[in-house]
């Protein structure tokens, strides 16, 4: 009976052999029969005698039915009632009604309410009904099709192929018309799914591609939501962001109420209709993402400031492989001592990277470790540098016969490879040295992200003797119950708990109490970026066991260090 | 009761048949269906208590179904009284409400 329109369904009844179910819903017995008699070849026939049962099988199949074929006179609740109380539900709206009627004036009416069609009583011989019924099916098997292939589900926006199809479209039909391209995320929404569940997420998600949907069409634009939680928009260039702003900002107030999930809107303005349509949004991204760190700007165009740092980001990317090498990286070494004798002893390094770039120079730290963190290459550098420090530690041992340990940063993607302790094993092995002089340095947040995995990890590695250090203590967001089981040695506490101790009472007793709480802990601190007299006397009085920073000295290459070796050499020869 | 007889009487079988997919058994079980008196007398005794809206939705039901079985001599009377009852015409019904009777007997008594 079907032709030969293929439809997902198709796929279904065909490869599965399933049919497509109907519901006949009258209270003439006699007329239920009839028409099942005529559809029972065909279709699995379902019956209702008024509207009331009508509903509870269409909630028992989850809606799950090809079409209703509905008689408009019954007891209980007639067949107005219950197709207006089937358009309520988004889901049971879809299914296609055809009403049984022998009335002139039913037909209008029931047309004009929405129905799909009519079957007038007496009914035709089967041949017409099977074929008006199947007509409908189809009709209507197409339509969802074509609505769910070419808008997102969730908030009924075009989705990303079709998005940007018309926007080569709308290219086409206004190639001189200035166009904004507007990308629009949220800093911390997965924060919301986690703690709210994904469904009321997707609520969230809802109402802002409702709010830029009526946007985009009273401003002739179009919008779609390209995936999770990022939308694009393309329009006729004008003064959109603040409206924009207000509006969606407004939108996840109502929901949320106050919280720190930010929207953040990044704009390319009078977008070149000449370039490729993706990289259009992908530079109304990146305006985007430029601000995501910073929570007081909500919108942000894309600029030459944008284009150079893309660029500059590029080149280091690009530049990263030649530049290890040629060893264009070097290992700096910042000294840390131990405070609690009457003359600060020389107690370890923290080994740290510097690029020297053939073109553009010394480059920060700064610039390249949170990108290449972000992108995983940090990996490299990070091998790069253990294996320096090792080398560095072997060939201090053998030049003045004292080991002074280096600690070397693990970075997280660093935990998240399976090889990492036969890695670090291997390379103080080959170095001849031994774990113990060997410091690894592990972010709190590397900690508060991802615990499971990290502990054993971790655990592992002091079972093989490193020793742990908790970097960025502070920055993390370890709760005090949490601190008492993580695996760490040394507590390494934050440069910015300790840059106000000697002029802000506050900031000293927190830092006492972080004291406090490391001796409760058994484990020693490292207070990083001492750069005064009064911060180290302070922390001294305190009972903090080392000190790293300016105040002694700032970070320098290996030869420059053998001075502070050979001080400490000096003064010990003349005690 | 034979297709024959249902004929005789004036029913157009050919139709009711048709409806029924040319299914013989099925369309005589259907028919043997319609015939019970429940639903002749409850339009009956709605019309003679005066309640002409509960009449009305029992005369519309019946005539639905004698129009699609094409029962047509008791179909004609109903229909008649249908369309009387839904403009809730205060007229007396016997006449329309006994020829009903009539007819749906003869056929009955087959």
């Amino acid at each position: 009976m079907n032709n030969a329109i293929i439809t997902t369904d198709d796929f279904v009844t065909k490869q599965l052999s399933m049919k497509r179910r109907v519901l006949i819903v009258d209270d003439e017995e006699i007329n239920r029969l009839m028409l099942k008699n005529t559809l029972d070849d065909d279709y699995t026939v379902l019956l209702a005698q008024d509207g009331r049962e009508a509903f509870e099988t269409v909630k028992n199949v989850k809606g799950r039915l090809s079409l209703i074929l509905l008689d408009l006179h019954m007891p209980v609740m007639d067949g107005y009632e219950f197709y207006e109380l089937l358009q309520k539900d988004a889901d049971f709206a879809k299914i296609p009604v055809i009403v049984l009627t022998s009335e002139k004036e039913a037909e209008v009416k029931s047309l004009k309410m929405g129905v799909a069609d009519f079957i007038p009583k007496p009914y035709d011989v089967p041949e017409v009904i099977h074929a008006r019924i199947d007509r409908i099916i189809q009709l209507y098997e197409d339509k969802n099709i074509i609505t769910s292939t070419q808008f997102d589900t969730l908030t009924g926006l075009f989705n990303r192929e079709y998005f940007l199809e018309y926007s080569t479209i709308f290219d086409q039909y206004y190639p001189d018309y200035p166009k904004d391209v507007v990308a629009i995320n949220f800093n911390r929404f997965h924060v919301i799914n986690a703690v709210h569940g994904r469904e009321f997420g997707d609520r969230i998600l809802a109402a802002i591609g409702k709010a830029i949907k009526e946007y985009v069409d009273s401003s002739k634009g179009l919008a779609c939501r390209y995936n999770a939680d990022l939308f694009y928009l393309y329009l006729k260039s004008a003064d959109h962001e603040e409206t924009l702003y207000r509006m969606i900002n407004d939108t996840l107030n109502s929901i949320l109420g106050v919280s720190d999930t930010h929207v953040r809107i990044g704009i390319l303005k009078n977008a070149d209709s000449e370039s490729d349509v993706r990289k259009r949004f992908d530079l109304a991204l990146l305006a985007c993402n430029s601000i995501s760190r910073n929570y007081n700007l909500h919108i942000a165009y894309y600029d030459d400031k944008i284009r150079e740092k893309e660029q500059f980001e590029e080149i280091l990317i690009r530049d990263l492989d030649s530049a290890l090498e040629e060893e264009q990286f070097r290992v700096y070494y910042q000294p840390k001592y131990s405070i609690q004798a009457d003359k600060p002893i020389l107690s370890s390094a923290e080994a740290l990277i510097r690029w020297v770039h053939p073109k553009l120079g010394m480059i920060s730290p700064g610039a390249f470790i949170p990108l290449f963190e972000k992108n995983g290459l940090i990996g490299k550098v990070d091998r790069f540098v253990w294996r320096k420090a090792a080398e560095q530690i072997a060939a201090w041992k053998q030049k003045y016969g004292i080991k002074i340990p280096v600690s070397v940063n693990v970075s997280r993607i660093d935990i998240m490879n399976e090889g990492l302790t036969d890695e670090l094993k291997e390379i103080v092995a080959k170095a001849g040295i031994s774990p113990k002089d060997y410091f690894l340095e592990v972010t709190e947040s590397a900690y508060t992200d991802n615990q499971s995995d990290i502990f054993s990890i971790v655990e592992g590695l002091r079972k093989e003797g490193f020793t742990i250090e908790m970097d960025d203590f502070g920055t993390g967001y370890s709760s005090l119950n949490m601190l008492t089981s993580l695996p760490f040695d040394v507590l390494k506490l934050d440069m910015v708990f300790v840059r106000n101790i000697h002029t802000d009472a506050r900031a000293k007793k927190l830092v006492e109490f972080i004291l406090d709480i490391a001796k409760y802990l058994n484990v020693r601190i490292i207070a990083e970026g001492v750069e005064c007299k009064e911060q180290y006397e302070i922390l001294k009085e305190m009972g903090c066991d080392v000190i790293q920073g300016y105040y002694f000295s700032k970070p320098v290459d290996s030869n420059d260090f053998e001075r502070f070796i050979e001080e400490g050499l000096n003064s010990e020869v003349k005690q | 009761m034979t297709i024959q007889q249902l004929k005789e009487l004036g029913a157009d079988t050919d139709q009711g048949l048709a409806r029924c997919g040319n299914n013989e058994d099925f369309y005589l079980r259907l028919v043997d269906m319609a015939l019970k008196p429940d639903t002749f007398n409850e339009l009956k005794n709605k019309v003679e208590e005066n309640k002409l809206a509960e009449a009305f939705e029992a005369a519309h039901a019946l005539k639905g179904v004698l129009s699609n079985l094409s029962l047509t001599p008791i179909y004609e009377p109903v229909y008649e009284i249908t369309e009387l009852l839904r403009t809730r015409q205060e007229t007396d019904y016997s006449k329309l409400i006994d020829k009903m009777m009539e007819e749906r007997n003869k056929f009955a008594d087959l």
